[in-house]
């Protein structure tokens, strides 16, 4: 079980300091993040935003330590990711993160179900029953649990993916552009279900989207550009996202549909 | 087109690599079978086109003995030497030269043990005076010249490391001599033998030990200058006159490889259905390995489609790519297969079967190569490449087109029916009367069950997967559970996959009952016929001296010796082997268990068949039965009974007497000591053994021990057999690394994914391991038992042939079980480390 520790409640769930991820050297060096600094609480669903090529995707994956720093730490709880190895990397995302991923999140061979309870079921534990129905009910899948990824839309593909994030209670959920992929339907089943695994069941969800829409599910909005955070916003509304996102660079004018275009264009 | 094609071949290397190793082994493995069977045949076409006398004489024979009969254990057939002068007055003759050559002479080493010509014959011969005539060539020393000298080939010096000067003991079909070396000599123009080992004597002396006084096996004649062989022989004939035969070099040689090519034949047919069995294995790597390739590269295919390609283009486009993959693997696997080659000469020298010269690697072999490795190639990639260009452009931008799956319904009625067929076939050939048939019925049989479970594999993978397969998440937990869904997956590429190892394991499995049932029928039959306590015979098998039959009587004790010995005649119009045995003790030496007649009168012109042989020639007790000896006599010999088939003695035994009166030669193959019922074989064997030790050539042997020596040649076929099956296991096992290897490519982002939610490196290795395993056992679990039923209808038929029991040898078959597993293992090393060294983040990434 791992239930969060016994540390303080005040301890954010996952935390990074001057954190530095450097790709390449000489004429490629690209500066991915740039000495971030950055809290996520405990029981808070927090968007990233920002252009493309801006650092979010690598932030999420040095938090989630799916990729190592160049200088700084993160920090999952108490623990600093850069002092773990390989295998304690992998045990650690196992047991204590969640992921989604933009598309490709199941296995073709596994149910719906033994793909939510892969993580435990690769730790060999057996997992919280009751947690599970919630999540489960939650999702609202109960009656394609017996089905194959390949059987399911792609909105439910996701769900199974956040419910699989979520079912090993972790301390945190890391999603990158969940809803990418999907209509503004499918796309806001997945994400009512984002905040209300966070508003009720008290997770603690990052989630990256260029979508002001989705970001207004967020309690908290961060804003990247070029590897830095630039601004945040707390109770972000759609229509306050999209004001910020014009503002903080008029000289793009970026509304959600050229937004959404330049997306289809990265993809 | 092309260039797309180009791009995508540099594109994707370690597929292409993959792909191309498919090509290389099928190739390397036909080319090394044809290479083979090439150097094979030349060696011993050398060997017969050694003869440098343009035309010679020899004894007719009133029926061609063919090469089992050439022995001294044969019927021997002389030239009086006063033909040789008179052949030497016929215009043209510019030289001759009569000659003796005796199988039965053998080189005794340092030690005082028999040369190992790995059986092939020790010869004597006389040294011919006229050079020219002569196809040896002096080496060191200088010619025999009398009794007290003798001369080697080089190969034989070299192995015994006798030098001129030396004196040396040389065995012959008479009596032990011991001589000066006097010198050496190598063999036609390389000097190849194939194992064999010369021994030469001057004419006289060799006359008195291998022929009589004034006889020669042949005269060779050679032409004067400018006068046509042909012609002389035609000139050379007329003087001899119809007793005798005379042929041109070139016509002996090709007698003689005719008849060779005919005992060759046993290899080369082995050889060449082993090469078909490669073949269809390899083919099945490249049709699997290639379904992969376009499979992976659907979505790119689907975009080209979406781009205005037209089906046609897209079609070419693979077979493109097939075709330079196929060209290039066909040249990697021509130069494989030539190791193949020089490895598989390694084995049969190993064998005694002793090639000395080149490779020989023809142009039909070249063309072989291409042809199979290119047009297989090019056949394998059609399908799956007609399966792309039909893809619909739409499938470029769905996620999931390769896990399609295609239904198996034509596969399971085509298998059903050919599975249908094979085993009533097989049945068929169990119930057959006739051993023959019944053969070649199981063996159609064989072909039409495997075929079909070929295609009915993919059928049978589901529910072996689900139940066997089940055991690998009870035991394995997740990665078990893993493991087996990737396995169940692709039916059809885990049944590809398995079907290599399935060939080989049926094969090998096959031969394992035939071999074990064999040698159980062995026992059964030496423990069961062999009355005799003790039997003599020839380590070598060579025919040895009457002498050592005179000596054993004499020992107290024992109360009967009874001579073995073989021979030829031509019995109602078609050749016989003959066993020849005294009357007066077979019955103390051997049981028969008679059907009709008796035993009892066999001695004058008696004749007693086996149940099989009867049954063939229609003969029964009291028929008479018209003999032609090799020298051209006619007698007659009446059927006094007939007998169960047993191995021992053989299917037609006369009297010893009968055999000398056709022109036998007086040489024992066996002796079946017979001691006195008081007397403990214990007591008896130091002093017999003191007689045969005398005898570098003969051996003692009780009867477990004989029964053994039997057993040995059946053990030593099934080496043989099953070291070539090794190597198509081998192919197999790579096919399985292939298709790992490809299929670790193909799941890259599944990889990712696992080892994103926590699945260890080391959990990963695993799983990838355990698929492995999981296959190999499919494959080796249906090999198994479609060898067993292979092995167990065979050895049913040949029932009257002298299997009489039959085993299936479970331990073997747990072994070949447990080999399966280890080579899913070892074959999983590969790609399961690759999978592991994969980087999360560039596996999710990909696409
Ligand atoms: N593996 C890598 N090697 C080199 N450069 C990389 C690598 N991954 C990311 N980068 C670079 O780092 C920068 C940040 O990339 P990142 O993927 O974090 O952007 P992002 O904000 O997620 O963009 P998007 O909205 O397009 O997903 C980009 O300039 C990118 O080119
Ligand atoms: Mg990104």
């Amino acid at each position: 079980m791992t239930l969060p520790g016994p540390q303080s409640a005040a301890l954010p769930a996952a935390r990074g300091r001057t954190l530095t991820k450097v790709f390449g050297e000489g004429d490629t060096r690209v500066v991915a993040l740039d000495r971030v600094d950055v809290d996520f609480d405990r029981g808070r669903f927090t968007a990233i935003m920002g252009p493309s090529g801006s650092g979010k995707s690598t932030l999420m994956h040095c938090m989630a330590g799916l990729d190592s720093v160049t200088e700084g730490q993160a920090f999952i709880g108490d623990v600093d990711l850069s002092s773990l190895d390989d295998k304690a990397l992998t045990v650690l995302r196992r047991d204590r993160i969640g992921f989604v991923f933009q598309a490709f999140n199941l296995l073709p061979t596994l149910t719906a179900l033994e793909n939510i309870t892969l993580p435990m079921d690769i730790a060999g534990r057996k997992p919280d029953q009751a947690w599970l129905d919630q999540v489960i009910d939650t999702v609202g899948l109960r009656d394609r649990l017996a089905h194959r990824p390949t059987e399911l839309s792609g909105g439910q593909q996701q769900r199974v993916a956040c419910a699989r994030a979520l079912a090993g209670r972790p301390d945190i959920v890391f999603a990158d552009e969940p809803t990418g992929n999907l209509d503004s339907r499918s796309g806001a089943d997945v994400l009512d279900f984002l905040r209300s695994s966070v508003r009720r069941m008290d997770q603690t969800v990052v989630m990256v989207t260029h979508d002001p829409k989705a970001a207004g599910y967020a309690d908290r909005v961060l804003f990247l550009a070029d590897g830095r955070i630039v601004d945040e916003m707390a109770e972000p509304t759609a229509e306050r996202v999209l004001e910020r996102l014009k503002a903080f660079d008029p000289a793009e004018d970026r509304t959600g549909e050229a937004d959404a275009a330049s997306r289809a264009g990265v993809r | 087109m092309w260039r797309t094609t180009w791009r995508s071949l540099l594109a994707h290397k370690l597929r292409l690599a993959l792909s191309g190793l498919a090509i290389v082994l099928g190739v390397a493995f036909v080319v090394g079978t044809l290479i083979f069977t090439d150097t094979l045949s030349k060696t011993f076409n050398d060997l017969f086109e050694s003869t440098a006398a343009d035309v010679n004489v020899t004894r007719a024979a009133a029926f061609d003995q063919g090469l089992e009969g050439t022995g001294t254990g044969g019927t021997a057939t002389y030239v009086p030497a006063g033909l040789v002068d008179e052949i030497a007055d016929v215009e043209g003759v510019a030289a001759v030269e009569g000659n003796v050559q005796a199988e039965g002479v053998y080189i005794l080493d340092a030690d005082g043990e028999v040369l190992d010509t790995g059986g092939a014959p020790g010869i004597g011969i006389s040294w011919d005076t006229e050079e020219s005539l002569s196809p040896t060539t002096l080496v060191d020393g200088r010619a025999a010249t009398g009794p007290g000298e003798v001369m080697i080939d080089t190969n034989s010096a070299e192995d015994t490391g006798y030098r001129v000067g030396d004196t040396i003991t040389v065995l012959t079909p008479g009596p032990r001599v011991e001589a000066e070396l006097v010198g050496t000599f190598r063999f036609g123009d390389e000097g190849g033998l194939a194992g064999a080992s010369l021994t030469a004597f001057d004419t006289t002396t060799a006359q008195e030990l291998l022929s009589a006084p004034g006889q020669f096996t042949g005269i060779g004649v050679g032409a004067a200058d400018g006068v046509d062989p042909d012609e002389l022989a035609d000139r050379v004939a007329a003087v001899v006159g119809s007793d005798y035969d005379v042929k041109t070099a070139s016509e002996q040689a090709e007698s003689l490889s005719s008849d060779f090519s005919e005992a060759l034949q046993f290899i080369n047919i082995f050889l060449l259905v082993f090469a078909a069995i490669a073949l269809f294995v390899g083919t099945f790597i490249i049709l699997n390995t290639f379904s992969m390739l376009v499979a992976q590269r659907t979505r790119e295919l689907a975009l080209l489609r979406a781009l205005g390609a037209s089906r046609g283009q897209v079609t070419r486009s693979v077979l493109g790519e097939a075709l330079v993959v196929g060209l290039v693997g066909s040249t990697l696997g021509l130069a494989a297969g030539y190791g193949i080659a020089a490895g598989l000469r390694a084995l049969f020298g190993s064998f005694g079967l002793t090639l000395d010269g080149d490779l020989v690697l023809s142009t039909d072999t070249v063309l072989w190569a291409y042809a199979v490795g290119v047009l297989v190639t090019l056949v394998s990639a059609y399908v799956p490449a007609r399966r792309a260009a039909r893809m619909p452009p739409v499938a470029a931008m769905r996620d999931d087109v390769v896990t399609a799956q295609r239904g198996l319904r034509r596969r399971t009625v085509v298998g059903a029916v050919l599975a249908a067929v094979g085993i009533a076939a097989l049945v068929g050939g169990t119930l057959s009367d006739d051993g023959g048939t019944g053969a070649s019925l199981v063996g159609l049989g064989a072909l039409a069950l495997i075929l079909g479970a070929t295609a009915l594999s993919p059928v049978l993978a589901v529910p072996f997967l689900r139940s066997v397969g089940a055991l690998l998440p009870r035991i394995w937990g997740t990665t078990g559970r893993l493991a087996q869904e990737n396995a169940v997956r692709n039916p059809r590429r885990t049944a590809a996959t398995a079907s290599a190892l399935m060939i080989g394991l049926a094969l090998v499995s096959a031969f394992s009952v035939i071999g074990a049932s064999t040698n159980a029928s062995i026992d059964e039959l030496v423990t069961g016929s062999v009355r005799a306590e003790f039997v003599v015979s020839s380590a070598v098998q060579v025919p040895f001296s009457g002498d050592v039959a005179a000596e054993l009587a004499e020992v107290d004790g024992v109360d009967a010796i009874m001579p073995l010995r073989w021979g030829q005649a031509q019995l109602d119009g078609r050749t016989s082997f003959l066993t020849a045995v005294d009357p007066d003790s077979l019955d103390r030496s051997i049981e028969l268990s008679l059907v009709d007649g008796s035993t009892e009168r066999l001695g004058g012109n008696g004749l007693l068949v086996d149940e099989s042989t009867a049954d063939g020639r229609g003969w029964a007790v009291g028929d008479t039965v018209e003999v032609l000896t090799r020298d051209g006599r006619q007698q007659e010999l009446v059927v006094r009974g007939v007998f169960e088939s047993n191995q021992v003695i053989g299917s037609t035994v006369v009297s010893l007497d009968s055999l000398t009166a056709f022109g036998g030669v007086a040489l024992d193959r066996f002796l079946f000591v017979d001691l006195a019922d008081d007397v403990a074989p214990a007591d008896v064997r130091p002093q017999l053994e003191e007689v045969t030790d005398a005898y570098p050539v003969v051996d003692l042997k009780d009867r477990g021990e004989f029964s053994d020596e039997q057993k040995s040649s059946v053990d030593q076929l099934l080496l043989l057999i099953n070291a070539m099956l090794v190597l198509s296991v081998l192919i197999a096992a790579l096919g399985i690394v292939n298709t790992l290897a490809m299929s670790v490519i193909e799941r890259t982002r599944e990889i990712g994914l696992l080892r994103a939610v926590g699945l260890g490196r080391a959990q990963l290795r695993r799983m990838v391991r355990l698929e492995a395993v999981v296959i190999s056992i499919y494959g080796a679990v249906l090999g198994l038992v479609l060898g067993t039923l292979f092995g167990v209808a065979l050895s049913r038929s040949l029932a009257d042939q002298g299997i009489t029991e039959l085993v299936v040898p479970l331990p073997r078959m747990a072994v070949f079980l447990l080999v399966a597993a280890v080579i899913g293992v070892l074959a999983a090393v590969g790609p399961a480390r690759r999978a592991a060294r994969l980087k999360v983040l560039d596996a999710i990434a990909q696409t």
